[in-house]
């Protein structure tokens, strides 16, 4: 295999993988806030803040993968 | 680029993510400390003056009756950063600095990841012209206005956060206080625990700060990317491909809108929180 090849397989893995995790994160705790309005839905509007924060920081790491699988794709450091 | 001929797809791309440096070549090393990004230092300084012009402007003609439409965006602004740094920070002295950092640093964060929604060509190819029109050749108009999007903008406001938190860790606990902290927690006061729990405090401080600048970069970084790579859609020049760069190019900065805001918001609320961790005792 080339290393052309290498790279690409390895920019999939990285995002494939990475998304594993942050979509079972924000799906656990997206069903955590549904389940929290439905018991207290005077509290939503300020669970909804909350939500928001933390689906940011689940992705977080994710994203900084995507975005480490870019700069692999497009304008490889260790190329040449 | 070849002179009189189209690039291809990854020369394009890769021409979209080369910062303009005071070399006027694409930067060769992954860390070069001699080199600036001036385009990045361009647009992140001016969006700075825009923030800080547009909230003098609010300030200056506030008016304690009906407010009009501008001051009423301005108060809801600062009544929502308000709220929260009231929910975080709980001295009043400190507040008085932190609150209007994190308003600057939310709409100026805001301002900076904006840029993205502009056409990915538009500035670029002005740049391309003006430069051309000097007698540069346009294949080196390198030029990124999205500053959140290179690397060094967020990794540099998570360090002025940082400093921010060192600065009130010794300020409220006192030098000998917050050093006895770095020892003692989170495990407890014991001579074998002091390695460990430094090394623990070592690694919070580090993974706060370089997960609280590169998840902004993250975030700006693909999507900016993602435009790119759709506008690459519209340049195959057939019906299908320009529909396809229209559809795709909409529900992505639809979706891209919230995704600033959010991220904007973010970084303010974790700038909030991680300066309200240092008002805290272990």
């Amino acid at each position: 295999m080339t290393n052309v090849a290498f790279v690409a397989l390895a920019c999939g893995l990285i995002i494939g993988l990475g998304a594993i995790g942050a979509c079972i994160g924000i799906g656990l705790m997206g069903g955590k806030f549904i389940e929290a309005s439905a018991r207290q839905p005077e509290l939503m509007n300020e669970l909804q803040t909350k939500m928001f924060l933390l689906a940011g920081l689940i992705d977080a790491a994710f994203l900084i993968g995507v975005g480490i699988a870019m700069m692999f794709a497009f304008a490889n450091p260790f190329a040449g | 680029m070849a002179s009189g001929s189209a690039p291809t797809s990854s020369e394009y791309v890769v021409h979209h993510l080369t910062n303009l440096n005071q070399t006027g070549e694409a930067q060769a090393d992954i860390i070069d400390f001699s080199l600036i990004n001036l385009d990045t230092v361009f647009w992140s300084f001016g969006l700075g003056m825009l923030a800080v012009f547009v909230l003098y402007r609010a300030a200056r003609n506030a008016s304690a009756g009906v407010p009009g439409r501008f001051q009423a965006m301005v108060e809801i602004l600062v009544e929502l950063v308000d709220n929260q740094a009231k929910g975080v920070i709980h001295s009043e002295t400190s507040r008085k600095f932190v609150a209007p950092l994190a308003l600057t640093v939310f709409l100026w964060v805001f301002l900076l990841n904006l840029m993205d929604l502009l056409p990915v060509d538009l500035l670029p190819s002005l740049w391309a012209f003006g430069l051309s029109s000097i007698g540069v050749d346009p294949g080196h108009a390198y030029m990124r206005v999205v500053p959140t999007a290179d690397v060094n903008v967020p990794l540099g406001m998570s360090l002025a956060v940082l400093l921010m938190c060192l600065y009130y860790n010794i300020k409220i606990k006192g030098l000998g206080g917050w050093l006895h902290e770095l020892f003692t927690a989170p495990f407890g006061n014991h001579f074998i625990l002091w390695p460990i729990n430094l090394l623990m405090q070592l690694i919070e401080f580090l993974a706060k700060t370089v997960s609280h600048g590169l998840r902004l970069f993250g975030n700006m970084f693909a999507g900016e990317l993602l435009f790119v790579l759709i506008a690459l859609l519209g340049g195959t020049a057939t019906a299908l491909g320009f529909l396809g760069h229209v559809l795709a190019g909409t529900a992505w900065a639809l979706f891209h809108i919230l995704i600033i805001t959010l991220q904007a918001f973010i970084f303010m609320m974790l700038t909030l929180v991680y300066v309200g961790q240092a008002h805290d005792h272990h």
